[in-house]
C-alpha cells in the first residue's frame, strides 16, 4: 500500500519533469526580479552556511561582490564587513535561483530569467563570466570585477533586449540537439553554446545600435565554451521546482554544494536540506596545479545532474570523460548506465545516440541510492582552495551517500514508515 | 547433465560480487561473466528494514 503510494507519487514527479516547458525569457538586474534580494544580501551556492565555515573561494567571491556592490572600498574591508555580521548570506535555492561554483548573486548582477511555461514558475541565474579567473571560482581582483561591470552595463541589457524581442527561447529542443552533438551540459557545453549564439545573434544584431559593441558581445559569448552552463542550470531549476512538495514522493529535487557541505532536498520532505561533508573531485589539473591546490566540491550546478544531465548523460559526451579524467567512451557509457540504477524514468525528449537513443536517466530516487549504494555521478570544475586564483581543473565527484541515508530516514518518518 | 559430465565439460562461470574470483579465473583462461552485485544498503540491517517498508 505504502509502496504503491510512493510509486504513484514518483510517477507524478517524473511526469511533471517531462511536461515542463522551460524558456529563457529575459535578462534583468537581480534586484528587479528576485523577490527579497535586499541591499547587503549575498546569495551563494549550496545549503545554508555561516561565514566562519566557508571555504576560501566562497569567502573570496563574497569579498569581491561586496566591493562590486560598493559595500566596501577594497577586499580587506570587504572581508572585515563579511565577518562582522553586516552581510546576510542565503542559499540561491531559497530565492528560486541557482549559481555555478561559488554561485554569488547580488543586487546589481544581471540574471537570466527562466519560465517553465507548463507550470508558471520562474528561476534565475547570473550570466556565465568565462573560464579561468572569474568570481564563480573565487576570483575577485579588478580584472574580475571589471568584467562583471561590463556584463551588467553591456552584455546583460543587450541580451535581455534581444531575448525579449524573440519572445523567449525554448530550451528543451536546444538540449536535445546538444546531446546529439556531444554535450552533457555540465562540463561540455560547446554545442549548446553554439546553438544559443545561433538563436540569439540575429536578434542581437537587430536590437543593438552599435556594430562594435555587438561584435564584442558575440566574441565574448562564442569564445566561452561554457556559456550555456548557466542556461542549463536555470533551465534545470525551472524544471525541478514544480516537483517540490509532492506527498509521498522520494525523488530528489535539488543537489547542491557550498564547498563545505553537500546538500540534498527531496520532494516529500519539502525544503529541508540533508547534508554531509563534501568530497574532493577526482580529475585532471591545468598545467602548474595539482590536488594540493584543489578546493572541495562546490556549486549549485548539480541541479543539472538532478534533472538527468551532466554526469548522468555522460554517454552523450565521450570527450568530457577524457577532460574530467574518467577515461573514454566506454567509461562515459558506464557512468550513464549506473545512473539508470538509481533513477525512476528515462526522459523521452532527451535521448542518447550512443545508447540506441535511450532517454537520459531522470528522477533520482533516494530509496534506490541507499539500496544500491550507487551515488550520483557529478561532472564538475575544480576551484583553487585559496581566494582569488580561480579554476585549476575539472573532474568527477560523487554525492556523499550520507545525505541520502539522512534523507531516507526523514522521508520514512514523513510517510509514517518508521 | 550428470555430475561426471559436468566435471569433464569446459568451465563456464558466472561470478557474483567478489571481482577477485573473476580476475583469478580470467588469468587462467576461463571464460567468466562478472555480475556487479553488493548487498542491499551495504548490508545495513536497519536501512534494509526501512527500505523494505518503503517498497524498495
Amino acid at each position: 500500500m505504502l509502496a504503491d503510494r510512493i510509486e504513484k507519487a514518483n510517477r507524478e514527479a517524473v511526469e511533471r519533469i517531462f511536461a515542463g516547458d522551460p524558456v529563457l525569457l529575459d535578462v534583468r538586474p537581480a534586484a528587479d526580479v528576485i523577490a527579497g534580494l535586499e541591499d547587503r544580501v549575498v546569495l551563494h551556492a549550496g545549503p545554508p552556511i555561516a561565514w566562519e565555515a566557508m571555504c576560501g573561494p566562497l569567502r573570496g567571491a563574497i569579498a569581491g561582490a561586496a566591493v562590486l556592490e560598493g559595500w566596501a572600498k577594497d577586499l580587506a574591508e570587504a572581508e572585515r564587513l563579511a565577518g562582522s555580521g553586516a552581510l546576510a548570506f542565503h542559499p540561491n535555492h531559497h530565492f528560486d535561483a541557482v549559481g555555478p561554483m561559488t554561485g554569488i548573486t547580488t543586487r546589481t548582477m544581471p540574471v537570466m530569467v527562466f519560465e517553465n511555461r507548463a507550470f508558471g514558475n520562474r528561476a534565475y541565474i547570473t550570466v556565465n563570466e568565462g573560464l579561468g579567473k572569474v568570481m564563480r571560482f573565487g576570483g575577485n581582483d579588478e580584472e574580475v570585477l571589471a568584467r562583471l561591470r561590463w556584463i551588467a552595463s553591456d552584455l546583460g541589457p543587450a541580451m535581455g533586449q534581444a531575448i525579449r524581442s524573440l519572445g523567449g527561447i525554448p530550451l528543451k529542443p536546444i538540449v536535445a540537439k546538444g546531446l546529439a552533438m556531444g554535450d552533457e551540459m555540465h562540463q561540455r557545453n560547446v554545442a549548446c553554446t553554439g546553438l544559443t549564439v545561433r538563436a540569439i545573434a540575429p536578434a542581437l544584431a537587430r536590437t543593438m545600435g552599435e556594430a562594435g559593441k555587438l561584435a564584442t558581445i558575440l566574441e565574448f559569448v562564442s569564445g566561452n565554451d561554457q556559456f550555456f552552463l548557466n542556461i542549463a542550470m536555470g533551465m534545470a531549476k525551472a524544471l525541478m521546482d514544480p516537483v517540490r512538495g509532492i506527498e509521498g514522493c522520494s525523488i530528489v529535487t535539488a543537489m547542491s554544494r557550498n564547498g563545505t557541505d553537500f546538500g540534498v532536498r527531496v520532494s516529500a520532505t519539502g525544503d529541508e536540506w540533508f547534508t554531509a561533508p563534501v568530497e574532493m573531485p577526482q580529475g585532471l589539473y591545468f598545467p602548474g596545479f595539482d590536488e594540493v591546490d584543489a578546493n572541495p566540491d562546490i556549486g549549485d550546478s548539480t541541479i543539472v545532474e538532478t534533472v538527468g544531465l551532466g554526469g548522468f548523460a555522460m554517454a552523450a559526451a565521450p570527450a568530457v570523460a577524457g577532460f574530467v579524467g574518467a577515461g573514454g567512451a566506454a567509461e562515459a557509457i558506464a557512468h550513464t548506465r549506473a545512473m539508470y540504477e538509481i533513477t525512476a524514468a528515462r526522459n523521452p525528449a532527451w535521448t542518447l545516440p550512443a545508447l540506441e537513443f535511450a532517454g537520459t536517466p531522470t528522477g533520482i530516487d533516494i530509496r534506490k541510492v541507499v539500496e544500491t549504494g550507487v551515488a550520483p555521478t557529478i561532472n564538475t570544475g575544480i576551484a583553487h582552495r585559496e581566494a582569488g586564483v580561480g579554476q585549476v581543473g575539472a573532474g568527477i565527484v560523487r554525492a556523499p551517500l550520507a545525505c541520502f541515508v539522512g534523507a531516507l530516514e526523514s522521508f520514512a518518518a514523513t510517510v509514517g514508515a518508521t | 547433465m550428470d555430475i561426471d559430465e559436468l566435471l569433464r565439460a569446459p568451465l563456464r562461470v558466472v561470478n557474483v560480487g567478489l571481482e577477485r574470483f573473476t580476475r583469478d579465473l580470467h588469468d587462467q583462461g576461463v571464460p567468466v561473466i562478472e555480475v556487479d552485485w553488493s548487498p542491499s544498503a551495504g548490508g545495513d540491517e536497519r536501512l534494509r528494514e526501512l527500505l523494505s517498508k518503503l517498497g524498495s
